[in-house]
C-alpha cells in the first residue's frame, strides 16, 4: 500500500483550474520529485497534501486513511506530514532553538528539557548548534533553510514535503541544504519534492513526475524521464531546462 | 556643438567633444548673503536687548526682579551676541573667496564661498528660532504684562500647585488603569473581528458594530452617559462604582475600539506565510495567533499604540463633565475663585510634561522600525 495515494483530484482557483484529475502515489521510503513549468501546480499539490489548501474533487489518502473532505483532524495530519517552504518562513521573533521547539512543546506537549535536548541534537547534526540562541535574521539563507528543515523534523514526521527549498538561495548555499535532503533520503525518509534542481532530482529521486495541464503528464525513474522521455511536452520542457544550463 | 568661446577645438585635445564642463565655472558671489547675515544678526541682537530690557522692567514691577534676575538677563543679553559669530565668519569666508578668485584659484574660491553660504544660512536658521522666541516674550509682556498676568501669575501658580498636582493623580490613576484594560480589551475585540469561517461571522459582525459605534461616539458624550447614566439605572454593584471607575469604563470602551483597529492592522500585516508555517507544524488557529502572529504584530504596533495612549491620557481631562475632581476641574475651581487662569496653565504644563517623553519614545521606535525595514529584516 502506498504511503500517499492521490486519486483523481480536481482543484480550481476561481476560473483557473489547477488540477484536472491528478493521480499520484508515493511508496514508503520513496523520494518523488515533482518537475514541471512554473504555475503547473507543484507547490499547490504539496500544500493540498498538508491540508493548507482544499481540493474540490477526488481524495488524498495517507496510510490508507482519507485526509481530505470534512471531519479530518488537519492538526493531527500535520504532525505526521512535515513541509518546508521556499521562503523558509522561520518565525523572526524567536531564536533558532525556540523555532525548533515551538511545535514539540505546544503540539506534542513534550517537556521543555526533552524538547530542547532533541532540538539541540538535530541542530548538531546539521552543524548549527552554535546558532541555537541567534535570531533568524542573523543567519544566512542556507542556514535559515536548514533550520526550517530541522523545525519540520522536530515533529518526527513520516513524510516530508519540500517545496522548492533551494529556489530562494544564492547558488553557493544550495549544496548545504541539498546535502541534508540527501542524508534524509539515505535514512529512508519518505519525501515529495517540488524542485528545479534537475541534477539533484536525477541523483536522489526514486521517481520523477512531470506535471502538466493539471495532471501527471509523465512519470518514471529518473534515468527514463531525463534520458528517454516519451511525451512531447516532457521533451520540450527538458530541452528548455538544458538550454538554460540547469541539467 | 561648439564651445562657447568660438572656434571648436579639435576632438583630440577636447575630451568632452568640445563641450564646456559647466561645473567648472567660477563660484557664485557669496558676499551679499554674508552681508545680509550680518545685518540680520545685528537686528536680532538689538531686538533681543530691547526685549530683555522690557522683561527687566516687568520683573521689577512684579517685585520679583532682583540683582540675580538682572545678572541672568545680562548673561542672556551677552549670549545672544553669539549669533554674530557665524555671520562674521561668513563675511570673512566670502572675502577670502573673492581674493582666491582674483588670484585665479577657482577651487579655493569655490570652497570659501560654499563655506560662506553655509555660515550665512546657519545664521538665518538661528535667527529664525530666536525671532520666534522674542515674539512669544513680547506677547507675554505686552499691554503692561496683561498676557503674562492672565496665564502665568506666578504667586497663584505656586500657591495652587500642590492642590492641582494632587488632583492630577486622579488623571494618572484613570489613564494607567484604562491603558491596561484597553490593551486587553482591544486585543479581544481585534481577535473577535478576525474570527474565521461561517461560525465566526456573527462574532465578526458584532465586533465590527462595536468598533464602529464607539469610534464614532465622542469620548465626552460616552463619559457623560456612563458617568451619569449607570448610577441612575440603580443596577446592583454596577451603579455603586466610583466616578473614577465610570471614567475608566467609558475611556476603555472608546479607546478599546481604536486600539482594536490598531491590533487588527498589526495582525493583518503579518504575512500569511507565517500562518502557513505555524499551521503546517500542527499548531491550532488560536495557538498560531498566540505564539506566532500576535507577538510579531505587537512589536509592529507599539508606535501607533503609544499614539493612542497619548490621546487617552489627554482625554482624561474630559472627566470633569461628570464632576470628578481631576486636575482640570480643580484648576477651573481655582480659576473662578481668583478670576485668573494660571492654575489651568499648570494643568496644561503637567499634561505636556507627561506626554513629551512618550512622544519622543514613539519617534525613536518609528525610526528604529524604519531602519530595520530598510535593512531588509522582517
Amino acid at each position: 500500500m502506498a504511503l500517499i495515494e492521490i486519486r483523481d483530484i480536481h482543484k480550481r482557483f476561481g476560473d483557473h483550474p489547477v488540477f484536472k484529475g491528478l493521480s499520484l502515489s508515493v511508496e514508503e521510503h520513496q523520494v518523488v520529485c515533482l518537475i514541471g513549468p512554473s504555475g503547473c501546480g507543484k507547490s499547490t499539490l504539496l500544500r493540498c497534501i498538508n491540508g493548507l489548501e482544499t481540493i474540490q474533487q477526488g481524495e488524498i489518502r495517507i496510510h490508507g486513511d482519507r485526509m481530505t473532505g470534512p471531519g479530518v483532524d488537519v492538526n493531527a495530519l500535520r504532525r505526521d506530514v512535515g513541509i518546508v517552504f521556499q521562503s523558509f518562513n522561520l518565525f523572526p521573533h524567536m531564536t533558532v532553538l525556540e523555532n525548533v521547539t515551538l511545535a514539540p512543546l505546544r503540539v506534542l506537549r513534550q517537556n521543555r528539557k526533552e524538547a530542547e535536548a532533541k532540538a539541540m541534537a538535530l541542530l548538531t547534526r546539521i552543524g548549527l548548534e552554535h546558532k541555537a540562541k541567534e535570531y533568524p535574521d542573523r543567519l544566512s539563507g542556507g542556514q535559515q533553510q536548514r533550520v526550517a528543515i530541522v523545525r519540520a523534523l522536530s515533529m518526527g514526521p513520516m513524510v516530508m514535503l519540500l517545496d522548492e527549498i533551494t529556489s530562494a538561495l544564492d547558488p553557493e548555499l544550495v549544496s548545504e541544504v541539498l546535502s541534508i535532503v540527501r542524508d534524509l533520503a539515505a535514512e529512508g525518509m519518505t519525501m515529495l519534492l517540488a524542485t528545479h534542481e534537475m541534477g539533484f532530482a536525477r541523483e536522489v529521486a526514486s521517481k520523477i513526475c512531470f506535471l502538466y495541464d493539471g495532471r501527471v503528464h509523465e512519470e518514471g525513474p529518473p534515468a527514463e524521464i531525463f534520458g528517454n522521455p516519451k511525451e512531447e511536452r516532457t521533451r520540450a520542457f527538458l530541452k528548455r531546462i538544458i538550454e538554460a544550463g540547469r541539467l | 556643438m561648439s564651445s562657447l568661446d568660438g572656434a571648436p577645438p579639435s576632438p583630440a585635445e577636447a575630451p568632452g567633444g568640445g563641450r564646456r564642463f559647466r561645473a567648472a565655472s567660477p563660484p557664485r558671489e557669496a558676499t551679499s548673503w554674508a552681508t545680509t547675515a550680518v545685518l540680520v544678526a545685528l537686528l536680532l541682537i538689538v531686538t533681543s536687548w530691547v526685549t530683555l530690557n522690557g522683561v527687566r522692567s516687568a520683573l521689577a514691577e512684579l517685585k520679583i526682579g532682583s540683582v540675580y534676575t538682572n545678572i541672568l538677563l545680562a548673561i542672556v543679553g551677552v549670549g545672544v551676541c553669539i549669533l554674530a559669530l557665524p555671520a562674521l565668519r561668513s563675511l570673512k569666508a566670502a572675502r577670502g573667496g573673492r581674493a582666491a578668485l582674483a588670484a585665479g584659484d577657482v577651487i579655493a574660491a569655490r570652497v570659501a564661498s560654499a563655506a560662506s553660504r553655509d555660515l550665512a544660512w546657519y545664521t538665518f536658521g538661528f535667527a529664525g528660532a530666536l525671532a520666534t522666541l522674542l515674539i512669544v516674550v513680547q506677547f507675554l509682556i505686552a499691554n503692561d504684562l496683561a498676557v503674562g498676568r492672565t496665564f502665568f501669575l506666578l504667586p497663584l501658580i505656586a500657591s495652587s500647585f500642590w492642590l492641582v498636582l494632587e488632583a492630577f493623580w486622579t488623571n494618572v490613576y484613570i489613564f494607567c488603569v484604562a491603558e491596561v484594560l484597553v490593551l486587553i480589551w482591544g486585543l479581544v475585540v481585534a481577535v473577535a473581528r478576525l474570527a474565521p469561517g461561517v461560525a465566526g461571522k456573527p462574532i465578526r459582525v458584532i465586533a465590527t458594530l462595536y468598533a464602529d459605534v464607539f469610534r464614532g461616539l465622542p469620548a465626552i458624550i460616552n463619559i457623560y452617559l456612563i458617568g451619569f447614566g449607570v448610577p441612575l439605572t440603580g443596577l446592583p454593584i454596577l451603579s455603586d462604582f466610583s466616578q473614577e471607575t465610570f471614567c475608566i469604563m467609558a475611556l476603555t470602551l472608546t479607546y478599546g475600539a481604536y486600539v482594536a483597529e490598531v491590533y487588527r492592522a498589526g495582525i493583518e500585516s503579518i504575512h500569511w506565510s507565517q500562518t502557513a508555517a505555524a499551521r503546517s507544524l500542527g499548531l491550532s488557529y488560536m495557538q498560531t495567533l498566540r505564539y506566532v502572529i500576535v507577538p510579531q504584530a505587537v512589536r509592529r504596533i507599539i508606535p501607533p499604540l503609544l499614539n493612542d495612549f497619548i490621546g487617552l491620557q489627554k482625554d482624561t481631562a474630559l472627566v470633569n463633565v461628570i464632576g470628578t475632581i481631576d486636575a482640570f476641574n480643580q484648576a477651573k475651581i481655582i480659576a473662578s475663585n481668583h478670576f485668573n487662569l494660571s492654575a489651568v496653565t499648570t494643568v496644561a504644563i503637567l499634561f505636556v510634561i507627561i506626554t513629551i517623553p512618550q512622544a519622543r519614545l514613539v519617534d525613536r521606535l518609528v525610526e528604529r522600525d524604519q531602519r530595520r525595514m530598510r535593512a531588509g529584516g522582517s
